[in-house]
């Protein structure tokens, strides 16, 4: 079994009388793609928030690499790397392609309290920002202001802007949200890209994408852990199947 | 993001060279307009820093300006012998102490929040002048002694001779304006976009951005307090009222009128302005209604102000010159 990256234990976090993360712990090896399902509100995006410091838990540890991070600022976690993404497209509309994740690269820097280089003159910087640029895709448009690209290609810029500040360990929130079909395509061929040298942490309402990509899947329910285990085990999963894939075919 | 085009520079050299053969032509009256303008001009680009720039719209902002005269006045009334720039040097350390202290209050809150404590922090300055007889209360105070602006024992500025003083001003507005084009240039100017445009993604891309925000509100701070200590030295008097929220609020519609988050543009705003106040009196005494309406039209037809529609002319220019370049190729 390969080294453990991420480990949260007995995480809880409540929104007044809500317990929005129930006592989750959870361990996320090195180089797998662990995907997170769940119904609408089992408190995914909140287990997120938890682990990339937007939110403080209630209760409970996280630790990172064997360091203790519970208490981290977004800002924190992301300088020791952990990149995350968000569902709801998050860029900074009026910049270009290049700019948006020219401030994810310039994070390689000590400090951006620079005041008397020009920032366009640092190389590393630049390197970065290409590079993310080239892994999704979006070399041709570097020069395209964000706002007028197509929500594929916004989607794809948020996934850029993350990996330009080369982190080991990426939570993705539903990358997939919102997608077409053909976009949606895409978007998996590149989180496939990613797997192979990543580690992952995805979540996803998309089930053929999540049993396409997952090495391990964890399933949650109303904030709690409910089952975790290979796609195997999860796609023949009684309990599983009564809490969330029964729903949706009773939906559909 | 606005980049600075060639036809901008262009456009920027010609203000430039109109501003250094001003005095020669201008008269004394205008000239010292044209000097207390450029002064105005210090103060609205710092706040352009702020509001244009780091998405931080301070409504107390004045304070700054204000305690930069003041610092000014006090340091030639109480400390005898004091040179020019050692009183240079105290007040911007000063003024940029005081904007520590109230950036590092005022930046825990956004939005509204924002634009209310920096105003109440204005205003409780304003008081302390305003009531403390020391410093002449409501009356202002004058200062006992023209300041002498020397390098070495050579007089480098005659205080007395207002072309001097313009010239001395207009290097210190474009020295000012470099300076801040070059820090938004450098990683941290890109930082401080950025979080104008979207803080929670700064922050979770690693910026701890309450420190650029404060970095930024001390800088902005700081020169605004340069901007008082000139305008301090040009009249011999400061009064209260340099810090009232009047001050602050006209320096807003300065910046907006002229164009935010472009730097040169809150210098137009100031220059149209001012000498709006200046002109439209001559023709009729209800002159405030036509400059509401003026600036009501401005912000309603010109969103970007007077900058944005500069930058829309120096496009089409620059497009132009793209199309005539493919017809070459």
């Amino acid at each position: 079994m390969s080294e453990i990256i991420l480990r949260t234990e007995h995480l809880c976090k409540n929104f007044g009388g809500l317990k929005a993360t129930d006592n989750v712990s959870l361990e996320f090896e090195r180089g797998k793609v662990h995907a997170i399902l769940g119904p609408n509100g089992a408190g995914k995006t909140t287990l997120i928030n938890l682990l990339s410091g937007e939110l403080l838990p209630s209760s409970g540890r996280i630790l990172f690499k064997g360091y203790d991070i519970t208490d981290a600022r977004p800002e924190k976690v992301s300088r020791i790397g952990i990149g995350r993404s968000f569902q709801k497209t998050n860029i900074l509309p009026g910049f270009s392609c290049l700019q948006n994740c020219w401030i994810g690269a310039q994070s390689c820097l000590l400090t951006s309290m620079r005041f008397f280089r020009p920032a366009k003159h640092l190389r590393e910087v630049h390197r970065r920002a290409d590079r993310a640029l080239q892994i999704c895709g979006l070399s041709s448009k570097r020069n395209q202001i964000a706002s007028t690209m197509s929500y594929g290609e916004q989607r794809q810029l948020e996934i850029a802007m993350m990996l330009a500040t080369e982190p080991e360990l990426l939570l993705l929130d539903e990358p997939l949200a919102g997608m077409g079909s053909e976009e949606s395509q895409q978007v998996t061929a590149l989180l496939k890209e990613l797997a192979k040298e990543q580690t992952l942490i995805l979540i996803e309402h998309d089930m053929d994408a999540v049993f396409s990509l997952a090495d391990r899947i964890t399933v949650m329910v109303d904030g709690a852990e409910l089952e975790t285990g290979d796609v195997e085990q999860i796609r023949n999963s009684k309990a599983v199947q009564d809490a969330y894939l029964g729903h949706q075919e009773d939906a559909a | 993001m606005h980049t600075v085009t060639r036809p901008i520079i262009i456009f920027l050299c010609i203000c430039l060279v109109l501003l250094l053969l001003f005095p020669a032509v201008g008269g004394p009256f205008y000239t010292e307009l044209v000097t207390k303008i450029m002064i105005l001009s210090i103060f609205t680009i710092s706040l352009d820093l702020l509001i244009g720039f780091t998405g931080l719209v301070s409504f107390g902002h004045a304070a700054f300006f204000g305690i930069g005269a003041y610092l000014l006045a006090i340091l030639f009334n109480e400390v005898e012998h004091i040179n020019y720039w050692w009183s240079l040097t105290l007040t911007l350390s000063l003024t940029g102490l005081a904007a520590l202290v109230i950036g590092w209050l005022s930046i825990r809150t956004s939005g509204i929040y924002f634009i209310m404590l920096t105003l109440a922090f204005a205003q409780m300055c304003f008081y302390f002048f305003f009531e403390s007889p020391h410093f002449g209360g409501d009356d202002g105070i004058f200062l006992a002694n023209k300041p002498e602006i020397k390098f070495g024992t050579h007089q480098l500025i005659d205080l007395e001779n207002e072309h001097h003083y313009y010239y001395f001003v207009l290097a210190w507005l474009v020295g000012v304006y470099l300076f801040l084009s070059m820090i938004l240039r450098a990683p941290f100017g890109h930082v401080l976009i950025a979080i104008k445009a979207n803080e929670q993604r700064v922050r979770a891309l690693g910026y701890s951005t309450p420190h650029y925000k404060l970095v930024s509100f001390v800088i902005a701070g700081t020169i605004a307090g340069l901007a008082g200590f000139l305008e301090a030295a040009h009249t011999s008097f400061v009064t209260p009222a340099y810090l009232g929220w009047h001050e602050s609020g006209m320096a807003i519609m300065m910046v907006i009128l002229g164009g935010m988050g472009t730097l040169f543009g809150p210098v137009i705003g100031t220059f149209i302005v001012v000498l709006l106040q200046d002109f439209l009196p001559n023709f009729t005494e209800h002159w405030k209604l036509i400059m509401g309406g003026i600036i009501i039209g401005v912000v309603l037809f010109l969103p970007n102000g007077i900058a944005g529609l500069i930058y829309s002319i120096s496009n089409r220019f620059t497009s132009s010159q793209k199309e005539h370049g493919r017809e070459h190729v």
